[in-house]
Parts: structure tokens; C-alpha cells; sequence
């Protein structure tokens, strides 16, 4: 059984480190209203554009290939995730487990060769 | 010193003052050695510009963050009217928290670490992901062009190197057989002792099946802290200042703090994970005399100006030569790297298990 007890001080942490990037955020919106430099008006709220109004909706579309960064990050992130544990039990498994996991490898690699002959990863 | 305490405020309430302090002692120092780090950035570049940099406030100009620091804590917070302002205030605080939390596992000597877990390491892996968070949802929530088309690429940028940067944490795993920080830096004791006439190297950086994994994590660690030459999410001349660009006040001042609190720890990373921590380089024993504190503040500042002197030197990145340096290079050769130390490791220290 792991003691989770280790784990109390990064809780303590979280919250130690919450309150303070809050207070950072909100005490000068505070000071800010109290010193009198709070003077929001329409023309300063608008969202920036080199000094005229906005020629087309921000959140429109954008290339798909960020997508195709995600997806890959995902797979390859999740084979990380096998090899995390296979990493600190290589003693214990020997070569019938270090071989499983070099197949793994192999065909992650030809799942990046696939994405790499395709294109999905040129930003020409 | 945390049962000295406890033995006069009761156990309970005595671990948590004594914690207290402990992170205290963490958070606080950190965040005055950013703004002394930022100085010392500016005084680099300007040595390498041949300009003086900051030499106004304060002898030197050491208390220009401080002043800088000051002055956007007394401006005026502005939050567009067409941003999401939940989301707005929320990405700040994710950044800055992000950036502290992941001191908790780092071992400033032996001993001396706030949660000495045995996975430390996947937890500053965690950690380190979840800045992503704070990025986009700065982007999104900005409802702003230049914000969001930044933190499409600085979050693509982020997670793209984060790939390869899981992979060579891998080969350092493999070789030290541990997640936790301070047996990591223990196994890096004394290589080559018995060659060198027990004067070991301390430092996994010092193997030739290390080394170039050392050389791929300390790029990585420029691209993912968004430091020259990948620093594309704040192209100026594409997209005014990056993410942060609708931000005002100390709300854009957090992100610049938990940036450099990123890079501070990301010097740190390649100082415990392949230069040997809290060691000093050679394993000799006057040499242990010298706190270890001492060894290990040394060597981030040392990789520190190594990050100043890139960026005031090297020229910026183009984003295809970006995506293709990442997925095209440090992806394949960190997993041939994780075959070949894999492989070597079961030839001669495994190979009798199996």
C-alpha cells in the first residue's frame, strides 16, 4: 500500500500556490478601483486590432494540421505512458518483456512513418 | 524541524505550520529569484548587445523587476467586453500555479525536499502538461485574433516537445531504475570511478548512451518553456505579444512570472536529471564540503545564462522548421534512444533475469 501521506504536502502546495496567483490576480483589480486608475470605457474593452475594428470574428477557422498535432500527441503520449511503468520493472521482466515492448515500438514507428509519408507532419 | 514544531503546537496542527513554512521557503525565494532572473536576462542580453541594460533602479539596476513588479500591480486591469472573463481570469492563475507546484518533488539537497514521492518525476511530467491548460484557455477566452492564432501554435509548440521530452525521461528512468528525484541524481554518482582512480564524474550527462538524450532534453526544455529560438508564440512582428496580448496589470505579469519560473525549473530539471543535481561534478571528497544547495543553484544558473546566451544570440525558428526539428528529429532518435539504452541495460545489467 503506498502512503499517500507523502502526497499531503503537494495538496498544502496547491492550495498555498492558488491563493497566491489569486491574489495577484484580484488584489490589483482591487488597488486598482481604490487608487482611481479603474476607468474601463468601450473603446478601451475592445479586443486589440492595430487601432481599427475587427475585421472578422476571432474564433473562426483555423488549419486543420493543429488538429493532426493533437491526435498524434495523444498516441504518442499514451505509448510514453507504457513505457513508464515497463522502464522501473525491465529487472524483474527480462527479455521476454523487453522484447513485447520493442514489437510495441516498432509499431508505433510505423504508425510515424505512416503519418510522416502522408504529410501530416510538413507545415510547408 | 517539523517535530520541533509539532512538539509545541500538537501533531497535527504542527505538521501543517511546519509545512507551511516549508513551502514558504519555496514559493517565496522563487519568486524573488525570478524577478532577480529577469534582471540578470536583460543585463545578458545587453552584454551581448554591447548595451548597458537596466542600471537605473537601485545600485546596478538590481531592483528594476521590483519596480517593474510595482508598477503593474498599481495599473488598471482591463478585461475586454467580448472575452469570456471567468475563463480570462482563470488562465493566470493556472500558469503561476502550474509553475510553483512543480517545486514540490525537487530535491535541493539530500534530503531536503518537500514530497520526497517515488514518483516524482511522472508528477513533473504532469505538471508540466497541464501548463498547456493555461495557454489556451488564455487564447480562447481573449476572444482576440493575434491571442488566439498564439496560443494555437504555443500550445502545438508545447505539446509536440513534450513527446520527445517524455522519451528521454524514459532513457534516464531506464538507466537510474527510479521516478524519484534524489535517487536519480544519487545514481549519477561516480562515473568512471574505477578508471579515473576514484575520482568519478557525477552526472549522467557523462555517459556516451546519455549524452546526446542530455542534448535533445536541453533543447526541448528551450522549445516547451517558449525561449529563443522557439519563442514563435510571441513573434512580434506576427502576433503582437503572444497570448498574452488582451492582458493588463498583473494578470500579464503572472504569465511572465510563471514563464520564468518554467525556465528556472527546466534548468533545474537538466541539472538533477543529467549533471548530477545536488553532486558536485567530480566525485572527489573536499568537494563535498560545499553544500549541495550550492552545487545545484550553481548549475542552474550556469544553464540559466546558457538559455540568456541562445537567446541573445541564435535566430528565431521558422514554425515548419519547428515542427520538423521536433517529430522529425528528436522523436525518432529519442526512441532509438529508448531501444539502444533498453538494449544495453539488458546485455549487461538485466541480461541474468531473463
Amino acid at each position: 500500500m503506498v502512503d499517500l501521506s507523502q502526497y499531503l504536502p503537494i495538496l498544502l502546495f496547491l492550495a498555498v500556490a492558488l491563493g497566491l496567483s489569486s491574489a495577484f490576480v484580484f488584489l490589483p483589480m482591487l488597488v486598482g478601483r481604490l487608487t482611481g486608475s479603474h476607468k474601463p470605457d468601450p473603446e478601451k474593452l475592445s479586443e486589440y486590432e492595430c487601432g481599427f475594428p475587427a475585421f472578422e470574428d476571432p474564433r473562426s477557422q483555423f488549419d486543420v494540421r493543429f488538429y493532426l498535432v493533437a491526435i498524434l500527441f495523444i498516441i504518442f503520449d499514451l505509448e510514453a505512458a507504457f513505457l513508464f511503468p515497463w522502464s522501473v520493472s525491465l529487472g524483474e521482466i527480462g527479455w521476454a518483456g523487453w522484447t513485447t515492448m520493442m514489437i510495441f515500438i516498432f509499431e508505433l514507428v510505423l504508425g510515424l512513418i505512416y503519418a510522416w509519408k502522408k504529410g501530416a507532419l510538413d507545415w510547408e | 524541524m517539523t517535530s520541533f514544531i509539532q512538539s509545541y503546537l500538537g501533531t497535527g496542527f504542527g505538521w501543517f505550520v511546519a509545512h507551511l513554512v516549508y513551502i514558504l521557503l519555496i514559493a517565496l525565494p522563487l519568486m524573488l529569484a525570478v524577478a532577480m532572473i529577469i534582471y540578470a536576462d536583460r543585463k545578458i542580453w545587453a552584454a551581448m548587445a554591447l548595451r548597458r541594460g537596466p542600471n537605473v533602479v537601485g545600485p546596478l539596476g538590481l531592483l528594476q523587476s521590483f519596480a517593474d513588479g510595482l508598477k503593474v500591480f498599481l495599473q488598471e486591469t482591463i478585461i475586454p467586453s467580448a472575452a469570456n472573463k471567468g475563463l480570462f481570469l482563470l488562465a493566470p492563475i493556472i500558469t503561476f500555479t502550474v509553475a510553483l507546484m512543480a517545486w514540490a518533488v525537487i530535491p535541493f539537497d539530500a534530503g531536503l525536499v518537500l514530497a520526497d514521492i517515488n514518483v516524482g518525476l511522472l508528477y513533473i511530467l504532469a505538471i508540466s502538461s497541464l501548463g498547456v491548460y493555461g495557454v489556451i484557455i488564455s487564447g480562447w477566452a481573449s476572444n482576440s485574433k493575434y491571442p488566439f492564432f498564439s496560443a494555437m501554435r504555443a500550445s502545438a509548440q508545447m505539446i509536440s516537445y513534450e513527446v520527445s521530452i517524455g522519451f528521454v525521461l524514459i532513457s534516464v528512468i531506464l538507466w537510474s531504475g527510479s521516478f524519484n528525484l534524489s535517487t536519480i541524481v544519487m545514481t549519477q554518482k561516480g562515473y568512471y570511478g574505477d578508471w579515473l582512480g576514484g575520482l568519478g564524474l557525477n552526472g549522467h550527462a557523462f555517459n556516451p548512451l546519455l549524452f546526446p538524450m542530455a542534448i535533445v532534453f536541453f533543447i526541448s526544455a528551450l522549445a516547451e518553456t517558449a525561449r529563443a529560438p522557439f519563442d514563435l508564440t510571441e513573434a512580434e512582428s506576427e502576433l503582437v505579444a503572444g497570448y498574452q496580448t488582451e492582458y493588463s496589470s498583473m494578470s500579464f505579469a503572472l504569465f511572465w512570472l510563471g514563464e520564468y519560473a518554467n525556465v528556472i525549473l527546466m534548468c533545474a530539471l537538466n541539472a538533477i536529471l543529467f549533471w548530477g543535481g545536488y553532486l558536485p561534478p567530480i566525485d572527489w571528497a573536499p568537494l563535498y564540503y560545499v553544500p549541495g544547495i550550492i552545487w545545484l543553484f550553481a548549475k542552474i544558473l550556469f544553464f540559466f545564462f546558457v538559455f540568456s546566451w541562445v537567446k541573445a544570440t541564435v535566430p528565431r525558428y521558422r514554425y515548419d522548421q519547428l515542427m520538423r526539428l521536433g517529430w522529425k528529429i528528436f522523436l525518432p532518435l529519442s526512441l532509438f534512444f529508448v531501444f539502444l539504452v533498453s538494449g544495453f541495460l539488458m546485455l549487461t545489467r538485466y541480461g541474468a533475469a531473463g
